[in-house]
C-alpha cells in the first residue's frame, strides 16, 4: 500500500540530479584504492524469483502497481552489501528471474542452482514457493512475500527462512494495540478469498491469545466490480451502511480483504460511528512510507532514489534477506555457504533494520523476529509489541507463533 | 518515589557542589532535535537561561578553535549555524551538503568535518572562507565523526556498512578501514590519541581501536541487570582527560555505563532519563551532562559518586550537549 509522492521525489531529483551510478562507482573506486584490495573478489550469487503483476487495478487510484515489487528492495540491499564488500573483497550479485504468472518456477530454480546459486529469494505465493523448494535442492530460500502461517508450521523446511511477517504476526501486532486501547469488542467483515479466510483465522487466534471478543462476523458478498467508474460512491454510500447495520455493538470494525476487492470502501461508511482496521484503515505492516524513526528515512530515501516509488513491505523483506546474507558474509569473513549458514543460524546473528532493535531469526521456524508497525493510511500510529505484554525470552516473541506452539518439525 | 527522594538529596548535593566550586560562568548548550532550538543552561544555577532558535533538526554541535563560536548542524536545512557563544546570536549559516548529522572541528585549521548521512560522503568546509574544501567518499550512512587530538586522523563511522573509516587529513582520503559491530554511531578519541572508541547502537558494544595498528584491541559489552538486551543500545561516548574513566550512553535502557578506560571493565550503570543519547563532562570533569531524548531533559551526574544529581527540563528530543567555559 504505497503512494507516489511526486513533490518529495521532484525535490529529491533536484538535489541528487548528479548521476547516482557515477557517484556510487566513484565511492567504490575511492574506497578500493584506499584499502588497496587488489585481489579478485569472492562472489556471493543470490537468486530472485518473482512473478509479473497480475494486472488487477487497485481500488484506490492512489495505489500504484509496482513492476519490481520485492526486486527493487533486493537490488538496493545488493548495493548496500557491496559497499561493505568493497572493503572485505566480497562481491554480491543478484540473478533476477521475473516469470509470467503461469511461468515455470521449477525450471527457473533449477537454472539458478545449476549456475552455482546457493541462496534464492522467493517473491512467490505459497504454492509456487513450495514448487520452488521442491526444485531447489539444498539451496537456502528466503520467503519475502508469502504470509501464510502454514509455511511457518506444517509446511516449514530446514532450508526455508522468512523475512516477510506471517499473517499471525500482523494480527497479533494489531490485536496488542487494540487491547492497549481497550477496544476489545471486534466486529469482522471478511472477504471470500482463501487468503481472507486465513486472515480471519489469524485474527481469531490473536483475539483468543490477547483476550478480545469477536461479537459479529459477516462475509462480504463480493462480485467483481468495474474498478473505475465515475460516481461509484453513490451506490457505496447506500449499500455499505445497510450491510453493516445488523452487526452487534462493537468497538472497532475489522475488515479482512487481502486482495483489495472492497475493504477500501468501508471506512467512513459504517452504520455506527466506529473506527475501521484490519487490512484497510488501521493496519499492521512490517514497513510503511510514514515510518520515520530509527533512521528509517535514510532507507526510504536510498530506495526512492533508485526505484522511483515507495518501498513496500515486500521490498523491505527482500532488503532484509539480502542484507542478512551480506552480514553473514561480513561477519563470517567468508563467502562459503557453510560459514555463512553457521552465522545465520547462530546466536550472534543480528541485523540493524531501522526498527530500533536488532532483527534476528527464530530458531524453531526461521521466521524473522521483528517489531511490527501499526499504521493508518498516512501516519504510523504505534509499534508493537506493546509495553505491558510480557514474555520470558523477548517481547518480540509475543508476535507470531511462539516456540511452544509451533507446528514446525524441520 | 525513591527516585524523587534521591533527587531531593541530590539537589542539596548539587548546591554544595556549586558552592564548593567558585563561579566559573560555565554554559551548557543542548540541541533540541524536534524544537529547532538550542537550550542554554547556566553551569551554576543549572537552569535554562536562554533558548536559541536555530536551523531545523539540530543535532551535533562543535566549538570553533578559539572557543568563541558554537557550530550546530541543522539536518533539515542542510546548514551549519555559527552562533556567538557570548551573545547567543546567529553569526552566519554555512551550507553543509545534504542532511548533516555529526560535525567536528579540525584543531589546526578552520575546517568542519560533516557527515552527510544521505550521500555517503564526509564534507569538509572552511568556516572562515565559507567554502567547501572537499568531499570524501565513505560507506553507507555516515554518522559518527571523531578527530584525533593532533588533528592527523578523522574517523567516520557508517551505520549500514558497519565500519570505522580513517581519513588521513593530510591527504583527505580514507586510508584505513575497521569493521565494527552493527550500526556504529559515535567515535571518540582518547585524549592521548592512542585509541578511538566506537559505539555500536544495534550491536550494543564499544569497539576500542588501537591507533598504531588500526585494529580492535578490545570490545566492551554491556549487560544491564533487569533490562532486556534489545533496549541496551550504545550511542554517546565521553572520555575523561586523565585517561581513567569513560562514560557510554546506553539509549533506551536509560542508563549511562561508567567504564574504566585502562581495563575496559564496566564499573557501574547510572539511571538517567529516557533514551539517553549523548554526554559531556564539564571543564573541571566533576559533572557529566546527559541528553535524554524521550523524557526531554538533561541529567547531571556527579562523577565522584556516580549518582544522578538533578534533571533539567529542556526542549523536545534533546540530542547533543556541549560544555563551554
Amino acid at each position: 500500500m504505497y503512494l507516489n509522492d511526486s513533490h518529495e521525489q521532484s525535490r529529491e531529483r533536484r538535489f541528487f540530479s548528479s548521476n547516482v551510478c557515477s557517484r556510487l562507482v566513484g565511492t567504490a573506486a575511492g574506497l578500493l584504492m584506499a584499502t588497496a584490495l587488489a585481489a579478485a573478489n569472492d562472489q556471493v550469487r543470490i537468486g530472485f524469483i518473482g512473478l509479473e503483476p497480475d494486472g488487477q487495478e487497485p481500488v484506490s487510484l492512489l495505489d500504484v502497481v509496482a513492476e519490481d515489487d520485492g526486486l527493487a528492495g533486493a537490488r538496493l540491499a545488493i548495493e548496500d552489501n557491496n559497499a561493505t564488500g568493497t572493503f572485505m573483497g566480497q562481491e554480491f550479485i543478484l540473478e533476477e528471474k521475473i516469470l509470467p504468472r503461469d511461468g515455470d518456477v521449477a525450471a527457473a530454480a533449477v537454472e539458478l542452482v545449476n549456475g552455482d546459486v546457493k541462496w534464492i529469494l522467493s517473491a512467490l505465493p505459497r504454492e509456487k514457493l513450495n514448487t520452488l523448494l521442491d526444485a531447489a535442492g539444498d539451496a537456502t530460500v528466503f520467503n519475502v512475500a508469502a504470509p501464510d502461517n502454514v509455511l511457518r508450521n506444517e509446511e516449514c523446511r530446514a532450508n526455508l527462512y522468512h523475512t516477510v511477517a506471517s499473517r499471525r504476526m500482523l494480527t497479533d501486532a494489531l490485536a496488542q494495540f487494540l487491547i492497549y486501547k481497550r477496544w476489545t469488542r471486534w466486529a469482522l467483515v471478511v472477504g471470500n478469498t482463501p487468503e481472507d479466510e486465513q486472515g480471519a483465522e489469524a485474527l481469531k487466534q490473536s483475539a483468543e491469545r490477547f483476550g478480545a471478543e469477536i461479537v459479529s462476523e459477516k462475509k462480504w458478498p463480493h462480485t467483481p466490480l468495474a474498478r473505475r467508474s465515475e460516481g461509484g460512491f453513490h451506490a457505496i454510500q447506500r449499500e455499505v451502511p445497510v450491510f453493516l447495520q445488523d452487526l452487534e455493538d462493537h468497538d472497532i470494525l475489522l475488515v479482512i480483504d487481502e486482495t483489495d476487492y472492497f475493504g477500501e470502501y468501508i471506512p467512513h461508511q459504517t452504520w455506527v460511528p466506529r473506527p475501521v482496521g484490519g487490512t484497510q484503515g488501521l493496519t499492521a505492516a512490517a514497513w510503511h512510507r510514514a515510518h520515520e524513526s530509527w533512521g528509517a528515512v535514510q532507507l526510504h530515501r536510498r530506495f526512492e532514489r533508485r526505484a522511483n516509488r515507495w518501498m513496500s513491505p515486500v521490498d523491505y523483506a527482500a532488503w532484509v534477506a539480502v542484507r542478512s546474507l551480506g552480514e553473514a558474509a561480513t561477519r563470517a569473513g567468508s563467502v562459503e555457504e557453510g560459514p555463512m549458514l553457521d552465522y545465520l543460524k547462530g546466536e550472534s546473528f543480528q541485523l540493524g533494520a531501522y526498527m530500533g532493535e536488532p532483527v534476528t531469526f527464530r530458531s524453531w521456524d526461521r521466521q524473522l523476529r521483528q517489531p511490527i508497525l501499526v499504521a493508518g493510511p498516512r501516519m504510523v500510529v504505534s509499534v508493537s509489541p506493546q509495553e505491558g505484554f510480557l514474555h520470558p525470552r523477548t517481547l518480540l516473541d509475543t508476535l507470531g507463533d511462539d516456540e511452544a506452539e509451533t507446528g514446525c518439525k524441520n | 518515589m525513591a527516585y524523587r527522594l534521591k533527587t531531593a538529596t541530590a539537589l542539596i548535593g548539587a548546591l554544595v557542589l556549586a558552592m564548593a566550586v567558585p563561579a566559573h560562568a560555565e554554559k551548557i548548550f543542548v540541541s533540541n532535535e524536534q524544537d529547532n532550538t538550542v537550550s542554554v543552561i547556566d553551569g551554576d544555577s543549572l537552569e535554562v537561561v536562554d533558548t536559541i532558535n536555530v536551523s531545523r533538526r539540530p543535532r551535533a554541535m562543535a566549538l570553533s578553535n578559539d572557543k568563541k563560536y558554537l557550530f550546530v548542524a541543522g539536518g533539515d536545512d542542510e546548514a551549519v549555524d555559527m552562533i556567538d557563544i557570548a551573545t547567543h546570536e546567529l553569526v552566519q549559516t554555512l551550507s553543509s551538503g545534504p542532511d548533516p548529522e555529526v560535525i567536528r572541528v579540525d584543531p589546526n585549521r578552520p575546517y568542519i568535518y560533516i557527515s552527510n548521512e544521505d550521500d555517503n560522503i564526509v564534507t569538509v568546509i572552511d568556516y572562515e572562507k565559507r567554502t567547501r574544501v572537499t568531499e570524501i567518499p565513505v560507506g553507507v550512512e555516515p554518522e559518527g565523526i571523531g578527530i584525533s587530538p593532533d588533528g592527523r586522523w578523522v574517523v567516520n563511522t557508517t551505520e549500514t556498512t558497519n565500519m570505522a573509516h580513517f581519513i588521513d587529513t593530510e591527504e583527505m582520503r580514507v586510508t584505513q578501514n575497521v569493521l565494527v559491530d552493527a550500526r556504529p554511531r559515535h567515535a571518540e578519541f582518547k585524549h592521548d590519541g592512542s585509541e578511538v572508541w566506537v559505539s555500536s547502537e544495534i550491536g550494543a558494544t564499544v569497539s576500542v581501536i588501537d591507533m598504531d595498528k588500526f585494529e580492535i584491541k578490545h570490545t566492551i559489552n554491556f549487560d544491564v541487570p533487569g533490562v532486556t538486551r534489545e533496549s541496551v543500545q550504545a550511542v554517546g561516548v565521553e572520555l575523561s582527560s586523565d585517561g581513567k574513566r569513560a562514560y557510554v550512553a546506553l539509549g533506551p535502557s536509560n542508563r549511562v555505563a561508567v567504564v574504566d578506560q585502562e581495563t575496559y571493565e564496566v564499573l557501574d550503570y547510572v539511571l538517567v532519563g529516557q533514551r539517553v543519547w549523548h554526554l559531556a563532562l564539564d571543564t573541571a570533569e566533576k559533572r557529566l551532562f546527559t541528553t535524554n531524548g524521550v523524557s526531554g531533559d538533561v541529567t547531571v551526574i556527579d562523577v565522584e559518586t556516580n549518582e544522578p544529581q538533578v534533571s533539567i527540563p529542556v526542549g523536545r528530543f534533546p540530542w547533543g550537549v556541549i560544555v563551554v567555559e
